[in-house]
């Protein structure tokens, strides 16, 4: 029966060590413990905090700088298809210029050709016409005796002319 | 702190070692094992380490007694050991009467109470040196008994406190701390041979649940008191019953308590003197074969209640005081988490919520 029941003196020791206990361990033992436990875990938790931030913004700096990349490539194709276009327009425009020019050149040439012809053809018109006056004034001059001779000739002439 | 050494170096002055013949009831007479196993788990004035057949090695303790009239009396135990009297004392039974018949208070240094001394200032020296390493380790990781025991404070803050108590929990911490380190140490040192089985004396486990039950008492809200003189959700009549119910719940708390970590403890020691005392039953020692496996299974068995019990006793208590300090919100109480944060709180989701958190904002 002595074990289940508490002894006084015990129970008074138990009480005021276990007091005594609780207030040095409390003042001298927890309070610095769980303190620097949670400076500790704060630390931590800031350190991986601040990991996650530079993790974060190094892969902003990354993707901006993939994306400068991406646009500078992007705007180098683009020049070059310009270019190109440029080029093939500046060629194209070239060979329109160049056979419009020789058209025109040919053209002239075409016009200057045929004045030319009809200015020869024109002056042939006019030898001939020249030779025909001269050739019947110097018919005339002979011929004019006999007027049936005259008019035979006359007749002769213009048969020639008309043939012409 | 330096008093209390004092006072204990001044009584230790009554210790004396001593070799006597042998109790006469382990040579002649039949052994009684009962005997010999409440004498082990019982406490006593003189701390018995072994027993030869040349003697009994025994410390005798200081005794201190007070008489209501007569004032303070101390001296050694020897002079009332063996059925010894001195002045107007002498031991019955292990319990200090006078023969005159007056009233006795004993406040004698006894076996357990020299453990208790001890073990006390084990912790004092454990918990300050890891404080030490704590300051003086600062942002660095934690090394020796510092790292031993850190998983254990943290779990005991984590698991216990904060999971039982709520965003109140750092003001009990110191407490459950204590209570839980003290019953751990002590009943590991009540298995090692020849100590004193201390967190087994229900004197010990009473004085904690009693500390426990005045601290759940006095940190009780409105709330707390409300549910007991005014269960919610129950018609007026019955409270007739359901007031002293609550009532005699309140007490049966710490007494379960009080009961469990004796029992436990108590009942471990009994049953490894018992499978020793089969030898001593059985005059063999080829009963050794079966009751060494034995004993030594539980005593490691042993082991394993002594840090279950520190826990169990440390979690109820922090249940306890959980339940007295909660707020009233039925949509929480399931909710025991991470967040204490109160619905409206959590609802709110605004940083300003964040940072108002009762256990942010009050340390």
């Amino acid at each position: 029966m002595s074990l289940i029941t508490p002894e006084f003196g015990l129970l008074f020791w138990q009480t005021l060590i276990f007091l005594l206990l609780l207030l040095l361990l409390a003042k001298f033992a927890w309070k610095p413990i769980l303190g620097s436990l949670k400076e500790r875990e704060d630390s931590i938790d800031n350190a991986l905090k601040m990991a996650q931030q530079a993790k974060e913004e190094m892969q902003n700096l990354k993707a901006g700088n993939e994306k400068l990349l991406a646009d500078a490539r992007k705007e180098r194709d683009q020049m070059l298809k310009e270019g190109q276009a440029m080029a093939a327009q500046f060629v194209e425009q070239a060979k329109t210029t160049a056979s419009a020019e020789a058209g025109r050149i040919t053209q002239q040439a075409r016009e200057a050709i045929q004045q030319e012809k009809n200015a020869a053809l024109a002056e042939v018109k006019n030898t001939a016409a020249q030779l025909s006056v001269d050739i019947a004034e110097r018919l005339l001059r002979r011929e004019l005796a006999d007027p049936t001779a005259q008019q035979k000739l006359v007749d002769e002439y213009l048969k020639d002319v008309k043939l012409n | 702190m330096k008093r209390l050494l004092t006072l204990l170096l001044c009584l230790c002055t009554f210790v004396g070692f001593a070799a006597e013949p042998a109790e006469s009831g382990e040579k002649g007479g039949a052994f009684n094992p009962g005997e010999i196993i409440l004498h082990h788990v019982a406490d006593s004035h003189e701390w018995h380490w072994f027993s030869t057949d040349n003697g009994n090695f025994v410390t005798y303790l200081p005794i201190i007694a007070y008489q209501p009239g007569k004032g303070v009396a101390a001296f050694s135990s020897e002079k009332v050991a063996e059925g010894k009297t001195y002045g107007n004392f002498k031991l019955e039974d292990e319990k200090l009467v006078a023969i005159d018949g007056s009233k006795v208070y004993d406040f004698s240094i006894t076996k357990n109470v020299a453990a208790l001394a001890m073990s006390s200032l084990l912790l004092v020296f454990i918990f300050s040196s890891v404080a030490k390493s704590y300051r003086s380790r600062v942002g660095q990781a934690p090394s020796g008994l510092q790292s031993l025991l850190e998983p254990f404070i943290v779990f005991i803050r984590d698991e216990v406190g904060k999971k039982s108590i709520g965003p109140k929990y750092e003001r009990y911490m110191p407490y459950l701390l204590t209570v839980f380190f003290f019953i751990w140490f002590n009943n590991l040192l009540g298995l090692t041979p020849g100590a004193a089985n201390l967190s087994g004396n229900i004197a010990v486990t009473m004085a904690l649940a009693v500390v426990t039950l005045l601290i759940t008492l006095f940190s009780a809200n409105k709330n707390y008191w409300g549910h007991i003189f005014a269960p919610p959700g129950v018609p007026w009549p019955l409270y007739i019953i359901m007031v002293p119910v609550e009532l005699i719940g309140v007490l049966v708390k710490p007494f379960s308590l009080m009961i469990r970590l004796f029992a436990n403890i108590t009942a471990g020691h009994i049953i490894i003197l018992s499978f020793i005392s089969l030898i001593f039953i059985f005059r063999s020692a080829a009963t050794g074969l079966i009751s060494v496996p034995f004993g030594l299974f539980i005593s490691l068995l042993e082991l394993l209640v002594s840090i279950l019990q520190a826990y169990i006793f440390t979690l109820l208590t922090a249940m306890y005081i959980g339940g007295a300090v909660e707020e009233h919100h039925h949509e929480e109480e399931h909710g025991h988490g991470e967040d204490f944060g109160t619905a409206e709180q959590r609802a709110g989701g605004s940083n300003v919520a964040h940072l108002n958190r009762p256990d942010v904002a009050t340390h």
